[in-house]
């Protein structure tokens, strides 16, 4: 089993169409790795599949980095 | 036939324009969900659908209540998967004259033809943008273009779900997925039949093909839009209405 953070980091290399060693904590999706806004809508939408949750709106929108997704994770479902 | 298999949810289905529809996706193959108001009125969907050898049932829904749309398609989901299809067609008039129209017939009729559009559309967006693939295909109405004395309120909805279209198909057409909208003209339907005979008549010397259209031709338009071949349409307004209007 992979650790939360390498599955996360699997997902967004997938979702957004970039290389894994890319995908570094701090990148942002928008501005580091060319995501638009409903890239972002997807990958919030694959990240619930992945760790079988629901995540509302309001949290969704403050997922704007790999490290805050990896957080978000962690904090609700570790 | 590339609706062939595809899951199609068609509002309002159980007669008119939403019954052609549904029964002719269920012809090209599409297993076809089809909603009603009543469970006597599901039923009937499904038995008619049994029938005509289509694949899909008839189910209750009231588009109006965003539980009932919630708990359809978490049905829809789990018994068929996710509508690659979604036609809104489930509509009502509330009519009248805007000075005497209640807040409950404005009401009515923005929640059931316009706020229904959203909920169903969005939850259905995401099993289309998965699948990159899907079609939502709006049923407005020539008044929402022409206009109509007594029903700025029906008028107001028709024309709202062509801007929706518009709107939705800039979003999601990166993703395959068409928004359009089809807008009829008068239709041989039990809606026109509460007309007067002087109201036909009228109305037929405005119609340049001087009929009526039959449900069916405009269930084939919905079915060309669902289909491959509609698939470099989106955002648009298909009128239907033989001459009467002509954008």
């Amino acid at each position: 089993m992979s650790s939360i953070e390498e599955r996360v980091k699997k997902i967004v290399a997938e979702q957004l169409g970039v290389k894994e060693e890319e995908v570094k904590n701090e990148a942002s999706f928008v501005e580091d790795l060319g995501a638009d806004s409903l890239d972002t809508v997807e990958l919030v939408m694959a990240l619930e599949e992945e760790f079988e949750t629901e995540i509302p709106d309001e949290e969704a929108e403050k997922i704007t980095t790999v490290q805050l997704a990896i957080d978000y994770v962690n904090s609700n479902l570790g | 036939m590339s609706v062939n298999g595809k899951v199609a949810l068609v509002t309002g289905a159980s007669r008119g324009i939403g019954a052609a529809i549904a029964d002719h996706l269920g012809a090209e193959g599409a297993v076809v969900v089809g909603t009603a108001t009543s469970e006597s009125g599901a039923e009937k969907i499904t038995a008619r659908f049994a029938e005509k050898g289509i694949k899909g049932v008839g189910k209750v829904l009231d588009v109006a209540d965003a539980d009932s749309v919630a708990t359809l398609l978490k049905e829809v989901q789990a018994d068929f998967g996710a509508p690659a299809i979604l036609v809104n067609n489930a509509g009502i008039t509330k009519d009248n004259l805007l000075m005497r129209m209640s807040d409950d017939e404005w009401f009515d009729v923005i929640n059931t033809n316009l706020s229904a559009i959203y909920r169903l559309s969005k939850g259905c967006l995401r099993g289309m943008m998965k699948a990159r693939w899907g079609r939502i295909i709006n049923i407005s109405s020539v008044v929402g273009s022409m206009g109509n004395a007594g029903q700025s309120n029906y008028a107001a909805t028709k024309a709202g779900v062509a801007g929706f279209a518009r709107a939705l198909a800039k979003e999601v057409g990166s993703r395959g997925i068409t928004v359009n909208t089809v807008a009829p003209g008068f239709i041989d339907t039990d809606m026109t039949k509460e007309l007067s005979e002087e109201q036909k008549e009228l109305m037929l010397s405005q119609i340049a093909l001087g009929r009526l259209g039959q449900p069916e031709e405009i269930a084939a338009v919905v079915g060309f839009l669902a289909s491959d071949a509609g698939g470099y349409i989106t955002g648009d307004t298909l009128h239907v209405n033989g001459g009467m209007y002509m954008a």
